[in-house]
């Protein structure tokens, strides 16, 4: 092709040369005024492969930003060549911990534009996993926070609990962190025998996890000075810039698309309170991560109770074409708020899809944020934020 | 003050000619400061660690993974060392050398039993003092001379946190010489096991008891010291991958890994002395009342029971380290001028007054 | 909303979810009368569609055959459309939890579009994104530099014109062994 055998011209040696020359001017080690440090790629405090670039003034940051795309994978490109049950796959690994939770906005696109609803058993059956996928993401985080503060213990009591809602999403889905288990008109498969009732004991262990972790971690003094009142957001800068989930939460907006965007989910089957924060700081959003954990396990202890019988998947066509349309669908999902704009033209796969990923926007306001704190706070900060990489790379 | 022959006389009931004696305390020396490292690094850091946190530990080396250590060693030993290409060499290279020195020479002083002592000063616990500072020096020139943004930030961090905590340590241990009226820590243990708590010598009189404000500002001073959480910033793993140590590979990060718990095992050394009643067990229980009354098998027993209480204060430094998140370099700070060191000084005018009045 | 946006709508939509289009010259003007007159603070996110069907079909093309004629025409989608490219944002209202989608026109031959930093500061960012991945310019943007791709990356990826790359260099192995399914189509698909 065209493209991979053309010859280098001028102009590309030029941008070629012109960005060493960047790279150079942030990385020189003389400098005046301030110091400029390069946290990442590799580093122990981000997830993943994200590169923030600080200039610091003695310990107190004047600028930071992040530099993003050392995953990229081009999903969106990716999408366009597969047919809709494939796309499934892609989708799975955007937010890597929180695994159920990605393939569901994109199945309930593709529903929409087909005017298929799955079964009520199905639809119960979905709500059930993306809460336990939500807990398992959510509960790395909260042993993560520890490690980031500085506390090491912590997260092996998350890991350790973790594994047992992982080996439950195993169970029903075969897979523990990319289960593709959503298809278009309902489930792959049921539910295997006495997964109910190992939800349940689960459940009860993990709420215990939520005390061990508010005793361990958010009760210490430390944690608390370390986290009130940094990294403050206050309302509007949040609207603006689109955060979404926990975060926009702890600034004081209460929305909640479980509640407020109603999707042939089961989420209005069971009674949960959405949380919200006064203040915008770290604090206020690891306290409310925390709260929404034990929110969803009592969502799982009440809709594990009421499954109703039903057949597991609508009838659909063995060969999905799904007919010409425009159709968006977010949900709340564990990082924040997850939507696909799924464009179609009545052919096997999609003609575009925009994949809408909360940790983009929850990290474009870096920038902002970061401006005046200390080194230190910048983890901090970062942390509460809760970013994954492949949901900001996509 | 015993001379050495007589020392080596009654201890050994032998004759040994200078050099031996010599020889006999530079090993003594190093077992005594390497026994300690290796005995927290594995009942602490391996296992004692692992259990708090839900898992098993090292279980492959040895029986219980207690040949971990020699494991360990032998993987840093045959690492290759690197040497970044902008580092300043001499001092890169003498950095982990000055503190591992400076332990040494602190575990010096430190009396292991009536006649088990290396040297025994007059002002044991001034030169213990400003010698353990010295670990400063190296910390900073391990900083600087890696030639590393993030060793820089955490040598820097290192140099305001270890000088601010010198203070209260200081102070805290002022009180300790104003109840023992002695700077000297041979004197400093006997006047603890030959004292007596309103009378009842029972227990003797370990410092502890009367001085616990002390022990506790010693003991937070102490975890700072040694940069161990809650104030570890200066190694922030999180932030600084490994601060100051962050560049240093193979034998001279071993130097380093080495002299972090040989000084905590020096410092808990030194707390049990200063505290705890050093290697004594109260002398009334056996009806001594002077140092050269006491038997002669204390000099093999004494060194046990020092171990067991510098486990002891080794198990809260370790405990308190895998517990607590890590402070702010600016939280850290003004929790030692304005929280310490105020504490400490009332803790000195309180000792003056009760020593005085009682 | 009609009555705030005036005449800078073209056209609108509505099943499930509300489409607008507005006029390309009113695309910054539009979103600030949606921001602070209808109340619509939160800015969910801005890209772009490349509605022209993709030459190289979906790559599963053998390399053996002469390629298939394929239909290239432009036919957008809801809320109608005449150029090639739209650039579409999603804002929402907090309060009542009302969302839309604005759709816009880019011009076929200079692709640039006014940029709504200063309307909505979350889209900076989605801006470089749609920037390097469509090729669409933004006036007054203040950095628009490349966010995923490397610096010296030629080309606009999301473009239909732009091949996925990894489909040229080894033909689709799905090429082999395609017996057409009672069904009708071709290639060996999954549930």
């Amino acid at each position: 092709m065209s493209i991979t055998d053309r010859v280098l011209g001028d102009r590309q040696r030029l941008a070629y040369i012109a960005s060493q020359a960047a790279d150079a001017r942030l990385n020189v080690e003389l400098e005046t005024e301030g110091m400029t440090l390069n946290i990442g790629p590799q580093h122990p405090a981000t997830h993943g492969t994200l590169r923030i670039i600080a200039r610091l003034d003695g310990e107190q940051v004047v600028w930071a930003e992040p530099s993003c795309g050392y995953m990229h994978r081009g999903y969106e490109k990716l999408a366009e060549v597969r047919t809709y049950p494939q796309v499934t796959t892609l989708v799975n690994r955007i937010d890597w911990l929180g695994s159920f939770a990605n393939e569901v906005p994109f199945i309930l696109a593709a529903e929409k534009l087909m005017d298929v609803e799955a079964p009520a058993r199905a639809q119960h059956i979905r709500t059930i996993l993306f809460e336990l996928s939500r807990i398992a993401n959510v509960s790395l985080f909260l042993g993560d926070l520890g490690v980031q503060m500085g506390a090491i213990t912590p997260v092996f009591f998350a890991f350790r609990d973790r594994e047992y809602v992982l080996n439950l999403i195993e169970g029903a889905t075969g897979g523990r962190f990319h289960p593709n288990f959503d298809r278009i008109g309902g489930l792959k498969d049921d539910l295997p025998k006495g997964w109910i009732a190992e939800t349940k004991a689960v459940m009860k262990k993990l709420r215990t996890f939520c005390d061990q972790i508010e005793d361990l971690l958010f009760g210490n003094e430390i944690f608390q000075s370390r986290t009130r009142g940094i990294g403050v957001i206050p309302r509007d800068v949040a609207l603006q810039y689109g955060l979404s989930g926990a975060n926009l939460r702890a600034s004081g907006v209460d929305w909640d698309l479980r509640r407020d965007h109603p999707l042939p989910m089961a989420w209005n089957k069971a009674d949960w309170k959405v949380w919200t924060h006064p203040d915008g700081d770290s604090f206020a959003r690891c306290w409310i991560r925390l709260q929404e954990t034990r929110e969803a396990t009592k969502i799982v202890d009440q809709l594990i109770d009421t499954i109703p019988s039903g057949p597991i998947m609508a009838k659909v066509p063995k060969i999905i074409k799904v007919p010409e349309g425009e159709a968006w669908v977010s949900t709340e999902n564990p990082l924040g708020e997850m939507g696909y704009y799924v464009v179609s033209r009545g052919e096997l796969g999609p003609f575009r899809v925009k994949i809408r990923s909360a940790s983009f926007n929850n990290i474009s306001i870096a920038p902002w944020v970061l401006r005046g704190v200390y080194v230190p706070d910048i983890v901090t900060v970062l942390a509460s934020l809760y970013f994954i990489l492949g949901d900001i790379d996509r | 003050m015993i001379s050495a022959v007589q020392l080596s006389a009654e201890v050994l009931a032998v004759e040994v000619p200078y050099w031996g004696q010599s020889l006999l305390r530079v090993l003594g020396g190093i077992v005594a400061v390497l026994l300690p490292a290796g005995t927290i690094v594995y009942v602490f850091l391996f296992k004692m660690m692992s259990f708090m946190q839900s898992r098993l530990g090292p279980m492959e080396a040895g029986p219980y993974g207690s040949l971990q250590l020699v494991a360990e060693v032998g993987k840093w030993l045959q690492k290759e060392d690197i040497l970044p290409t902008r580092a300043d060499a001499r001092v890169f290279k003498m950095a982990p050398i000055v503190v591992l020195v400076s332990t040494f020479l602190l575990v010096a002083v430190v009396p292991f039993g009536p006649d088990a002592w290396f040297t025994n000063f007059e002002a044991g616990v001034f030169y213990a003092l400003a010698v353990s500072s010295l670990s400063v020096l190296g910390i900073l020139m391990a900083g600087w001379a890696s030639a590393n943004k993030y060793s820089l930030l955490g040598g820097l961090r290192a140099a305001g946190q270890l000088i601010a905590y010198e203070l209260p340590m200081v102070l805290a241990v002022i009180g300790v010489i104003i109840q023992a009226e002695t700077m000297n820590l041979q004197q400093i243990v006997l006047a603890q096991n030959t004292g007596s708590i309103f009378g009842f010598d029972g227990l003797g009189n370990p410092y502890v008891l009367t001085q616990f404000v002390g022990f506790i500002i010693f003991m937070i001073a102490v975890q700072a010291e040694l940069t161990q959480a809650p104030f570890d910033m200066p190694i922030a793993e999180s932030e600084l991958v490994s601060g100051y140590m962050t560049e240093y590979s193979g034998f001279r990060f071993l130097i380093f890994f080495i002299g972090e718990f040989a000084t905590a095992g020096v410092f808990a050394l030194i707390a049990s002395v200063l505290f705890l009643g050093g290697w004594g067990i109260p002398f009334a229980w056996f009806g001594w009342t002077d140092i050269d009354v006491v038997a002669n098998w204390m000099n093999l027993v004494g060194p046990v029971i020092m171990i067991t209480k510098m486990m002891l204060v080794a198990f809260i430094i370790m405990w308190v380290r895998f517990s607590y998140p890590r402070f702010r370099e600016d939280q850290l700070q003004r929790f030692a001028w304005k929280v310490l060191i105020p504490l400490s000084l009332a803790n000195i005018a309180a000792t003056s007054i009760f020593k005085v009045v009682m | 909303m009609k009555a705030a946006l005036g005449d800078r709508v073209v056209d609108s939509f509505h099943k499930d979810d509300l489409w607008l289009r507005v006029r390309t010259d009113a695309w910054k003007s539009s979103m600030r009368t949606l921001r602070d007159t209808l109340g619509f603070h939160y800015f969910s996110f801005l890209s772009a569609i490349d509605w022209m069907p993709s030459p190289y079909g979906r790559g599963e093309d053998d390399p053996t055959e002469p390629p298939p004629v394929r239909d290239t025409t432009i036919r957008p989608g809801y809320a109608g459309g005449d150029t090639r490219m739209q650039v579409f944002a999603r804002v929402g209202n907090p309060v009542s939890h009302v969302s839309v989608i604005v759709k816009v026109d880019v011009p076929d031959a200079q692709p640039t579009l006014d940029s709504i930093h200063d309307v909505y500061a979350g889209a900076n960012w989605h801006e470089r994104e749609t920037h390097e991945m469509f090729g669409i310019n933004f006036a007054g943007h203040p950095d628009l530099r490349n966010m995923y791709l490397p610096v010296d990356f030629e080309g606009h990826p999301l473009r239909k014109d732009y091949p996925l790359l990894a489909r040229m260099i080894k033909p689709w192995p799905g090429i082999v062994d395609v017996e057409p399914l009672p069904g009708g189509s071709e290639g060996g698909d999954d549930e």
